[in-house]
Order: C-alpha cells, then structure tokens, then sequence
C-alpha cells in the first residue's frame, strides 16, 4: 500500500506541475508537451485505482490522436512573442476580474459540499470485486446495455459534427488534375499507344 | 516489506535479462536487414567487421557513440534531446507485456493489447519533437507528414485489432495466443496445428495489418518522413552520433514489436505449428522467434524491391482503402461470430 501512496504522490505532483507550466510556459509547443505529461500522469492515476481499461483509452485518444493534432496546429502557428505580450496591461483587468468570479463561485460551492459517509466505502471498493469481471467487460456490459441508447446518441452526435466538419471545409477547387487510379490500371497498350509510320525526310 | 523489494528486484532482473536480449537480437536484425537488401541486389553487404560481417552493428554502435554530438545553434535544445530518448524509451517499454513463451511476460496485464497500441501510438511524438525541435526546414516538413502518416495508418492498425479481439474474447496478449489453439484447422481434423491460427479465418486482415505496420514504422515503401530525395534524411537531418543511433534504435526496436505483434494476433505467438512430437518439444521461445524472424523477413524484402509510394497515394491507401475496408471486415466478423454463436 504504501507502494501505491508513494506513485500517487508521485503522479499528482508530476499532473500538477505539468499542468501548471502549459499555462505558464512561454512557448506553445512547449504547453502542449506539458499537457501530454500532464495526460500521461492521469493515466498513472487511473492505473493506481484499477482502471487499466480508462488508462490505456485516455492515452490512446488523448495523447495518441488528439494531442497530435493540437501539436499540429501549434507547430505551425507563427507566433511573435512580444506582440502576444504586448496586450497584456489592457486585457489583466477583465482576466482578472472573471477568475476572482470563478474564484468564488468555487468557493461558495465547495463550502456547501457534505461529503456523505457512504462515498468513503465506496471508494475503496475496487470494480473487479463488485462486478467479477476485468473493468473491460464491466464498462462494455454497461455501456452496451443500459446506456446503450445514451451512447448511440453519443454516436450520433459526433457522425453529425463530423459529417458538418467535412461539409464546411471540402472545396471542389476547378483545373485540379486527380489521379484515378483505376483509369490507370485499365490502361491498355491499345488505348495508350499510336502507332504511326514517318516516311523518311517528311516528318509527321 | 522485503517481500516487496524481493517482487522489485526480480522484475528488474527480468526487464534488463529481456533487455539485453532485444537489443542483441535487434543489432542482427539490423545487419540482416542489410543482408537481406545487399542479396536482392547481388551485393555482399557488410562483410568486412568479424567473420562474415558478423560484428558489423556493434562496429556501427561504438561509432556512433564516440562521435561528437552536434547541437545546432537554432535548436530548441531540450526538445532536441528529448526527442531520441522518447523514441527509443516508447519503443523498448512496450516490450514490458509481450509474452515470448507461456507465461514469459514482464508484466502479464489485463489490457496487454490496448497498452501496445497506445505506445505504438504514442512514437509519432520522437518524430515532431526532433523535426520541430530542429528548428530547420526539412527536418519540419518530415515530421509533418511523420504525424500525418502515422495517424492515419493507426486507425486501420486498431480496427484489425478489434477484429482479433473479437474472435479471441480478451485484450490479453497470454489469452490471445491460448485461442488460437482451436479453429479452423481443428474443424479439419487437424487439431494444434497452424491452420488454427487467426491468419487464415482473417487472411485480408493479416495483409492489412502488415502494410499498416510498414507504414507506422516508416518502413520503406512508406518511409516518406525520411525520403532521402525530396527531404534529406527527413526528420533526423540536424541530429548525430548518439542522438542519431537512440533514433535508430527505436526505429529497428518499433519494427521488431510490430513483428511480435504480428506473431501474436495471427501467427500463434508461441505455438508450435503441429501439436505433435518433433515439433511440441521445441521450446515455445524458440517458435517464438521463428516466427518473428519470418515476420522481419518479409519486412526486409519489401524494403528490398518496392518502390517508394507518392505521398498521396500513401494517404489514400489508408483512408480509402484501408480504413472502409477494414471497417467493413469488423462489421462482417462480428455479424458472423454472433450469426453462428462463435462468439467466445
């Protein structure tokens, strides 16, 4: 146990500071590496809780897709650096003022928040014990059955944003030359090639 | 307490045992990649370091270690030596889960298969952090399509995978393996033999998977990153000596995971291709690796005689080929598994 007390130390610390240099760092590509740490220990996190399935499938959608095409964008970016700082005096006020609201949102909430006596056993008790089956076969059984319509919707949703995505952005641009590749493998000698006599002295 | 630094010290023990034999295998591997290019094309190869080149990679090795590391002026440095090191660390500790006999696991976890594909997914990152880090035009360009390359080939990778898992029942590597011991050849009265394994019930998927796995591992004809007409040496341009080498190694120890992986989902992992005398006497190890080395084969060969793809022709494979297709075959497998009750 006291193995399992010292990586969660380990891994929230790790999250923590990771999470605090993508806001602080100067750099963007820089933010985003601290953001995979910052993924990397959560999924440290889930492993410590048992969650290897939530572990894994937040390191393969998170840092494995996403985060690739964050970093891609990013790299790109022509970013100058004293013109991003420039802003900064005429934009701290308004900043400032919604964290200090969120600030004390966050404060008014949490000072209404019971924990109930219950939680705490929950808590401990890991998903293999409860269920009897690896926490794969757990999340599928749920997923699948009882929220099954919540995750077609879920399906839905996305099939649309993706299939809007594509709508805005395709353009059929005119005078592009397309390889059909079937057009070229049917290609035949007889289709392709003229065969065509020069006299001698005359050209064609 | 000390029964916990006995666990420690074993699987430390077990990790470098495990680690040292890769990287030998990986040195030959890479002078019978060489080997294998030299004879297509009625070279020798290397052959001058030990009796028939034999010593050929570690003569390569403690060249690239004694050189001296070039940082260029421009470079992000941190980022710079970063980048080698995730590559080859990524590469290696995948390593941890993959069964080489029954029960030979560093680590035999429940989710082997998925923690496999996530740190395969994970290796474009060696590629954009030294192409970007490089602060140079043609290493940039090579990490671009690096990422663009290998994202889109992961797609088709995980829907075979799926495919796998279906008939297999378990993300664990262990348990994939052990259900290959019955299929179709037990129907044919061959009982244990290698017509149970996966490679013949998912024969498209098994081409699939192949051509993917050279595409995530920039493996020539789909080595675009580093084409060495249009963009130097890609990615690796500004990098040297050790830095280099660590980029090397990742690359050679991502191509032999992909060759395990290979063994694993289709090719029976450790089974011996007949359950019968002369052959289940041979160590499972020893299956093991024959079939990895058939697998690399067949990677050495391709590298051998087929020619370089067009970068959009690459990008079509797998988004319009690849990925309906393999799509498609999910779809068809399940509907078949459930049609017939196979499902385990």
């Amino acid at each position: 146990m006291a193995f399992a007390a010292a990586f969660f130390y380990l891994f929230s610390a790790v999250a923590v500071a990771a999470a605090v240099m993508v806001i602080v760092s100067r750099n963007p590509v820089h933010s985003v590496l601290f953001l995979i740490l910052t993924f990397f220990n959560g999924a440290g996190l889930f492993v410590l809780l048992g969650a290897e399935f939530l572990a894994m499938i937040l390191v393969v959608v998170y840092v494995g897709a996403v985060a690739v095409l964050f970093l891609f964008v990013v790299m790109m970016l022509d970013i100058d650096f004293t013109e991003l700082r420039q802003g900064l005096l005429s934009y701290a006020p308004i900043g400032g003022t919604i964290g200090l609201i969120l600030l004390v949102e966050l404060a008014l909430v949490f000072s209404g928040w019971a924990i109930s006596s219950e939680a705490m056993e929950t808590v401990a008790a890991p998903v293999e014990a409860a269920v009897g089956a690896t926490n794969t076969e757990a999340i599928g059984r749920v997923l699948y059955t009882d929220y099954i319509y919540y995750f077609q919707m879920a399906g839905l949703v996305l099939l649309v944003a993706m299939v809007g995505a594509i709508v805005l952005t395709l353009r059929h641009k005119p005078g592009v030359k397309r390889q059909n590749i079937a057009a070229q493998v049917a290609r035949t000698p007889a289709t392709a090639v003229e065969i065509k006599k020069i006299k001698p002295g005359q050209g064609i | 307490m000390t029964e916990i630094f006995w666990t420690l010290g074993i699987i430390v023990l077990q990790s470098v045992a495990l680690l040292t034999a890769l990287l030998i295998i990986v040195a030959y591997l890479i002078y019978a990649d060489r080997k294998v290019w030299a004879a297509v094309q009625l070279r020798r190869g290397p052959n001058v370091v030990g009796p028939w080149g034999l010593l050929q990679s570690f003569a390569d090795l403690l060249k690239f270690v004694l050189k001296e590391v070039i940082i260029p002026d421009g470079a992000n440095k941190g980022v710079f030596m970063i980048a080698p090191l995730v590559t080859s660390i990524l590469a290696l500790s995948a390593w941890a889960v993959v069964p080489v006999n029954h029960g030979w696991a560093v680590a035999d976890i429940n989710v082997g298969i998925l923690f496999i594909f996530a740190i395969s997914s994970l290796e474009v990152y060696g590629v954009i952090m030294g192409g970007w880090a490089s602060n140079s035009k043609y290493p940039f360009l090579g990490a671009l399509r690096s990422a663009a390359q290998m994202v889109s080939y992961e797609v088709s990778i995980g829907f075979v995978i799926i495919t796998v898992l279906l008939c297999a029942g378990s993300l664990n590597l262990t348990e994939i393996v052990m259900s290959q011991q019955t299929g179709i050849g037990t129907s044919l009265g061959l009982p244990g033999s290698f017509l149970d394994w996966y490679w013949l019930p998912l024969l498209p998927m098994f081409g699939i998977f192949f051509i993917s796995a050279l595409a995530e591992t920039n493996r020539p004809p789909f080595d675009l990153p580093e084409a060495e007409s249009e963009l130097v040496a890609g990615f690796m341009v500004e990098y040297s000596s050790t830095p280099y080498l660590l980029f090397m190694l990742g690359e050679y120890v991502a191509i032999t995971l992909m060759c395990a992986m290979m063994t694993i989902l289709f090719l029976g992992g450790w089974l011996p291709p007949f359950d019968i005398a002369p052959f289940n006497w041979v160590p499972g190890v020893v299956w093991f690796l024959t079939k990895l080395l058939a697998v690399f084969f067949m990677f050495a060969m391709v590298k051998a005689f087929v020619p370089r793809y067009r970068y959009d022709q690459l990008m079509r494979l797998g988004w319009k080929v690849f990925l309906p297709f393999s799509l498609f075959w999910v779809a068809l497998t399940a509907g078949v598994l459930v049609a017939f009750g196979w499902a385990p």
